[in-house]
């Protein structure tokens, strides 16, 4: 692989990470929107630089998939649907911002020790975008555990999957990436379209997820 | 012989996949609901057909003496469950809590959780277990949150983000795998055939293995419901409908387990990496204590066998994870067992929870006396699952402990503490409700006799007299888990 399609993927994959932590400081709802449109783009791009410098013509589908899906139906669904249940627009964070940054460096910090020890035997690219892509899970996931609001797990859980997404696009010549990006996508569109048919706004009033909690457990 | 297996192998795939088209076409709930149990049995007699005839194999499935006993467990007990959902169907529409438009979405959904069941169980390919979990938990969440209530979607989105979430880890352990595997197997579909990862495993990178095999146990161990991430599963099983609580604690709880299973194996090929157990035994064990002790504060009734099932599901793991031939036959018969004790139960329960119009434990009791059937049977599951010796769990709870002590008496009557705490939550819980003065209100009950008699006869059956050709089979099976 040449120095230049090797820093590509790199800024790329960077650049997701970089997204990820944009994503933990959002304090509206229609900001964090538009910020996960903006990770799915530059996923859309990496997964298509891999199809290219790999010569894998089918993840030009997961591209595409990430590009008109993920870049622009979902958003523009979620926009829709804030607006029309009449989501409260602020987003409430269960942590602080400032302990929550330092959570989501500390958690980069740990993915790029445990996978570039480990993984000395597969090629540098594969290494490094093993490691951008779990930072990018497990900001995910701190992102869905730090917020309290239904649309904005949802959002945590989609930027989660970008991850995945990466790390498959990754992994050589790695059978049925295009089957699970299109399986996600499912998953993704059923959580939506879930918030939405299961009426999350007419049985809890908000959808704010701790408003669930109210009946947890045996407290009855 | 080798086209028979294949025809079984395909008919347990294709026979759930086009009922669940036909079913969605039925209009009538009764004939649906029918029409369902039968092509449940058809389907457990195909498994059956496995048993007997050779092993096909291929790039995508892959029948062993492993997953055999999964399968034809998972048929069976999806049959009898299908047979008590016909019983249990028509109290719920007739009381207004379900629809028929709900039941024309209900039955289907059936067939494809049956259908993503024996994918999993019968896939050679990981990715494509991987997919065929994701399509079962995605169908019982939409089951868990069909009655519509508040509490039912709060439970069905709560399964949703902890599935979700621990679909995505297994995923990502999955990849790991596959990128341990390149360098020595190659590229594309080999990589991700299990037959060929478990025969090329001591030429992987042992590091990565690890590291793989830490997000497959916590992805599928969600799943499995293993303590901490076990959330979701009490909700589920108690805000569903009963019949799928039947089939979650019976079934989809082992697919999972089955897949960490298979990836245990992987790893106990390679010598050069972790051992599996250790990890295993502990997430188990945890499982298990803390399981036990939440039984005390329990008021429902589905909640409290739901506990029940996540101490179960941490005695079987953890005896997986000691591993050794007597261990692994014992994890396998608990495994079983529980599934036929916990599913014939929840049938007990279904039928409980209806007679009396609630779920809440206060709220029941006297059943001996109000409806002796479902008083007894309700009393004799408790017995079976809470480990009275005359029955199967006794036997295969035993095994586990004894064991246990042979290799390590500590973490033995670490065991023994969690079943005897687990044992007296149970018994003061059946106290109140299967003797004393009946409460008020309920109707009579339309119980199915059929599933519960055949769940707790076998239990039964294995507890006093373990049918050879099946021990045998164990064996053999134990001695390829290592």
């Amino acid at each position: 692989m040449t120095g230049l399609s090797f820093d590509v993927s790199h800024l790329l994959a960077g650049g997701l990470v970089l997204i990820s932590f944009m994503l933990l400081y959002q304090t509206r709802l229609y900001s964090l929107i538009h910020v996960y449109a903006a990770q799915a783009f530059v996923l859309s791009l990496s997964v298509a630089w891999q199809a290219y410098v790999q010569a894998a013509p089918h993840l030009y589908v997961t591209a595409s998939i990430a590009l008109l899906f993920k870049t622009v139906i979902i958003p523009i669904a979620l926009h829709r649907m804030i607006a029309k249940l009449g989501i409260e627009r602020d987003v409430e964070n269960v942590v602080g911002i400032g302990p929550t940054m330092l959570g989501g460096l500390a958690l980069v910090a740990l993915s790029v020790v445990v996978m570039l020890r480990i993984a000395n035997d597969a090629d540098a690219l594969a290494r490094e975008d093993l490691a951008f892509a779990l930072s990018v899970v497990l900001l995910g996931m701190l992102m869905m555990v730090v917020r309290r609001n239904a649309v904005s797990m949802v959002v945590g859980f989609m930027s989660l999957e970008n991850g995945l997404i990466l790390a498959a696009a990754g992994a050589k010549g790695m059978p049925l990436v295009v089957e699970v990006s299109v399986g996600f996508s499912v998953l993704i569109a059923l959580t939506v379209i879930g918030v939405f048919l299961f009426g999350i706004r007419d049985s809890f009033a908000t959808v704010d997820a701790t408003a669930l909690d109210r009946f947890q457990g045996d407290r009855r | 012989m080798t086209l028979g297996a294949f025809d079984g192998l395909s008919a347990i795939l294709v026979i759930p996949a086009v009922s669940a088209l036909f079913l969605a076409i039925v209009p009538d709930y009764r004939i649906a609901s029918l029409l369902n149990a039968l092509a449940s049995l058809f389907t457990f007699a195909a498994a059956c057909t496995l048993l007997g005839a050779g092993r096909p194999t291929g790039p995508y499935f892959h029948v062993d003496d492993l997953n055999v006993v999964f399968i034809v467990l998972n048929t069976f007990v999806a049959f009898t469950t299908s047979v008590f959902s016909a019983s249990y169907v028509p109290h719920e529409v007739e009381t207004g809590k379900l629809t028929r438009y709900n039941l024309r979405f209900y039955h289907p959904m059936y067939q494809i959780l049956a259908f993503a069941m024996n994918v999993a169980l019968s896939a050679n390919n990981i990715g494509l277990m991987w997919v065929a979990i994701e399509l079962a938990t995605l169908t019982t969440v939409a089951m868990v949150g069909i009655y519509r209530t508040p509490e039912a979607i709060e439970a069905a989105w709560k399964y949703f983000m902890l599935g979700s979430v621990g679909i995505a880890l297994a995923l990502f352990g999955t990849i790991l795998v596959y990128m341990a595997a390149r360098p020595a197997v190659g590229e594309g579909l080999d990589g991700m055939t299990w037959t060929i990862l478990i025969a090329r495993s001591p030429e992987f990178d042992p590091a990565l293995l690890n590291l793989a095999f830490v997000f497959l146990m916590l992805g599928y161990g969600t799943k499995v419901g293993l303590a901490p991430l076990h959330a979701w599963l009490p909700d589920a099983h108690a805000e569903g409908p009963t019949p799928i609580s039947a089939v979650l604690s019976g079934l989809l709880l082992n697919v999972a387990l089955y897949a960490v299973l298979r990836f245990k194996l992987i790893l106990d090929a390679n010598a050069r990496a972790i051992s599996p157990g250790p990890l295993m035994a502990t997430l188990g064990l945890v499982s298990l204590i803390f399981a036990a002790f939440m039984l005390y504060r329990r008021r429902d009734i589905k909640r409290l066998f739901a506990f029940s099932s996540i101490e179960h599901m941490g005695l079987i793991v953890f005896a997986f994870g000691m591993g050794g031939p007597l261990a692994n036959f014992a994890g396998l018969l608990h495994m079983t067992m529980h599934s036929l004790t916990k599913s014939g139960i929840f049938f007990v329960v279904g039928h409980i929870a209806q007679a009396k119009g609630t779920q809440r434990i206060s709220e029941i009791r006297g059943l001996t006396v109000s409806h002796p059937w479902l008083g007894w049977a309700l009393v004799i599951g408790v017995f079976a699952i809470a480990g009275m010796p005359p029955l199967g769990v006794f036997m295969s709870e035993f095994l586990v402990v004894s064991s246990t002590f042979a290799r390590s008496p500590v973490l033995a009557v670490l065991v023994v503490f969690g079943l005897l705490v687990a044992f007296g939550a149970l018994l003061l819980r059946l106290q109140g409700m299967a003797f004393g003065a009946p409460s008020e209100g309920g109707g009579p009950s339309r119980a199915s006799v059929l599933p519960v008699g055949a769940h707790f006869g076998l239990v039964l059956l294995a507890g006093l007299y373990p049918p050879p050709p099946l021990v045998l089979w164990f064996q053999h099976v134990a001695a390829m888990l290592k």
